[in-house]
């Protein structure tokens, strides 16, 4: 990201609607901005918009009012050729994994890097440099339907840590994972966060996170709730 | 050079996805290898037609017959008023026995001719003019008939002329048919990137959302329709080739026998170029459309 944009905050989110088609309203009037470095948590039952709400910030889908900008840019008017430059600032973390089942777990990881146009040798370093980092380094020839759920969410974390992102966006990164392996996840999120990446994590599971202590942003019916 | 090996690396995995579905790729290799050989073929066709009758028209003549029982006196007659006009170029007398030897000796026709008794053939003129204006002969042509003792008079040039005209209707039927087999070929290669698109919709759509490019996700099917295209051309190619070998070999009995070779050409470097480059392009077009129809169902809205 272009370093004369961060004076302001990393992430600004004024009076942002989102209605879809047949008319459920997702979100209603949110605002909000998270600064560089810090680390939120969005909370709220499924079906409070939390998802609709990193799909706004990603440029995944358009807000139906207000304005979403990231770092100085204005999402709700860029243009679709700026899209994918934008989207690489981020490292992507999906509900649904979004993994690549029938690539190893070397190419999962690899494939922003591929995106971004790395020459071969970069690609390979970094990625076992962020397979490293999660601790599966040694299963980089493996597919990714024989790891385990929990090896299968820290490699959709290797995948979206590999490009260096300056935000790093998770949904429901701990959805099916027993408590250990979730403070585990954690705890490598606020890893990250420590070296100065933005973290933004939506999720249900309130119990967690309320022994971390962090900054919460509950969503209530599409509402921020106070 | 960077985007140089991401371009081999790309072409690299386009031969190895076709390499992958050997059976699938070779049908539909066959299928446009076929589309294609038919306008290639018949335009290749086309052309060796053309080429043999612009070296008969090239060369416009007019046979005069004589009577069977002319006299020596008549047809000297005859022959002293082609002489004497200025228009004509060259004048040559076949008389009926030169002609009967020439017969007996170029047709295998000896055993026939010998059991005939006496010379069916009359004398002949063959008559070329000065230039080329086709009037020249006409004019001589409708002189010729009202001479004496004169049979038959014929303008060699005119069924050439007449094929020519009939070669530039067969060559706009050809590019008729070159214009459909071409959709054809453009549906196949948008049916079979369509597949694909299908078999990898979550490599797709997983790349868009981390910030692929259109052009980065288009670049891999866009190698594999021209590599698909490439191979589809160069089996019309061979396909062209393998009809004009064994139709030369027929050729050649079959020309044996009327005491000529008219051998067919074989498709030049140029032709195969074309071929091929077209081809190819609509291999690239049927994956462009192919994956653009994708990505705008993708898009967000």
């Amino acid at each position: 990201m272009s370093s004369a944009a961060n004076r302001g905050p990393m992430i600004q989110i004024s009076h942002v609607a989102k209605r879809y088609p047949g008319g459920y309203e997702a979100l209603r009037g949110v605002t909000f901005s998270v600064e560089a470095g810090e680390m939120v948590f969005i909370t709220g039952r499924s079906g409070a918009g939390k998802s609709t709400l990193l799909k706004l910030i990603t440029a995944i889908e358009r807000p139906t009012t207000g304005s979403v900008i990231i770092n100085g840019q204005n999402v709700t008017a860029m243009k679709p050729g700026v899209i994918p430059f934008f989207r690489r600032n981020f490292g992507l973390i999906f509900q649904d994994h979004k993994l690549l089942f029938d690539r190893s777990v070397f190419e999962n990881v690899a494939l922003p890097l591929s995106i971004t146009g790395f020459p071969r040798r970069e690609i390979a370093r970094r990625t076992r440099a962020a397979l490293d980092k999660v601790g599966l380094l040694g299963r980089e020839k493996a597919r990714p339907i024989t790891l385990s759920g929990g090896e299968q969410q820290r490699l959709c974390i290797a995948r979206a840590i590999v490009n260096r992102p300056a935000i790093l966006l998770a949904d429901e990164p701990t959805g099916n994972l027993d408590t250990a392996y979730a403070e585990e996840i954690i705890g490598m999120f606020k890893s990250f966060n420590q070296v100065g990446v933005t973290v933004v994590i939506a999720t249900h599971d309130e119990d967690m996170i309320e022994r971390l202590g962090p900054r919460i942003l509950h969503l209530d019916q599409g509402k921020i709730a106070a | 050079m960077n985007w140089l090996l991401v371009h081999l690396d790309t072409l690299r995995e386009s031969l190895a996805r076709l390499a992958r579905q050997p059976v699938a790729s070779a049908l539909n290799v066959i299928v446009m290898g076929i589309a294609l050989s038919l306008p290639a073929g018949f335009y290749l066709g086309l052309n060796n037609l053309q080429t043999f009758s612009r070296q008969l028209s090239s060369d416009p003549q007019v046979s005069i017959f004589m009577a069977v029982d002319a006299s020596a006196t008549e047809v000297a007659a005859v022959e002293q008023r082609l002489k004497a006009s200025a228009e004509i170029g060259r004048v040559e007398f076949i008389g009926r026995d030169r002609a009967l030897a020439r017969l007996k000796r170029s047709a295998g026709l000896a055993d026939v001719l010998a059991n005939l008794g006496r010379n069916p053939l009359p004398d002949a003129f063959v008559v070329t003019a000065r230039s080329n204006d086709p009037a020249i002969l006409e004019a001589l042509h409708d002189q010729a008939l009202k001479w004496p003792k004169v049979e038959h008079v014929q303008l060699d040039a005119e069924w050439a002329r007449r094929l020519d005209a009939a070669l530039n209707v067969g060559r706009v039927l050809v590019t008729l048919l070159a214009a459909l087999l071409a959709v054809a070929l453009v549906a196949v290669t948008f049916n079979t990137i369509r597949l694909q698109i299908l078999t990898r919709r979550d490599e797709i759509e997983v790349s868009k959302l981390i910030g692929a490019t259109n052009a980065f996700i288009r670049r891999p099917f866009l190698y594999f329709g021209i590599l698909q295209g490439l191979a589809g051309g160069l089996a019309a190619w061979a396909i062209v080739a393998l009809a004009v070998l064994v139709l030369n070999i027929q050729l050649a009995d079959l020309t044996m026998l009327y005491g000529t070779i008219i051998k067919l050409e074989w498709p030049d470097s140029n032709y195969t170029m074309i071929l091929l480059a077209f081809s190819a392009a609509l291999g690239w077009l049927g994956a462009w459309l192919s994956v653009s129809r994708h990505l705008w169902q993708i898009e967000p809205r």
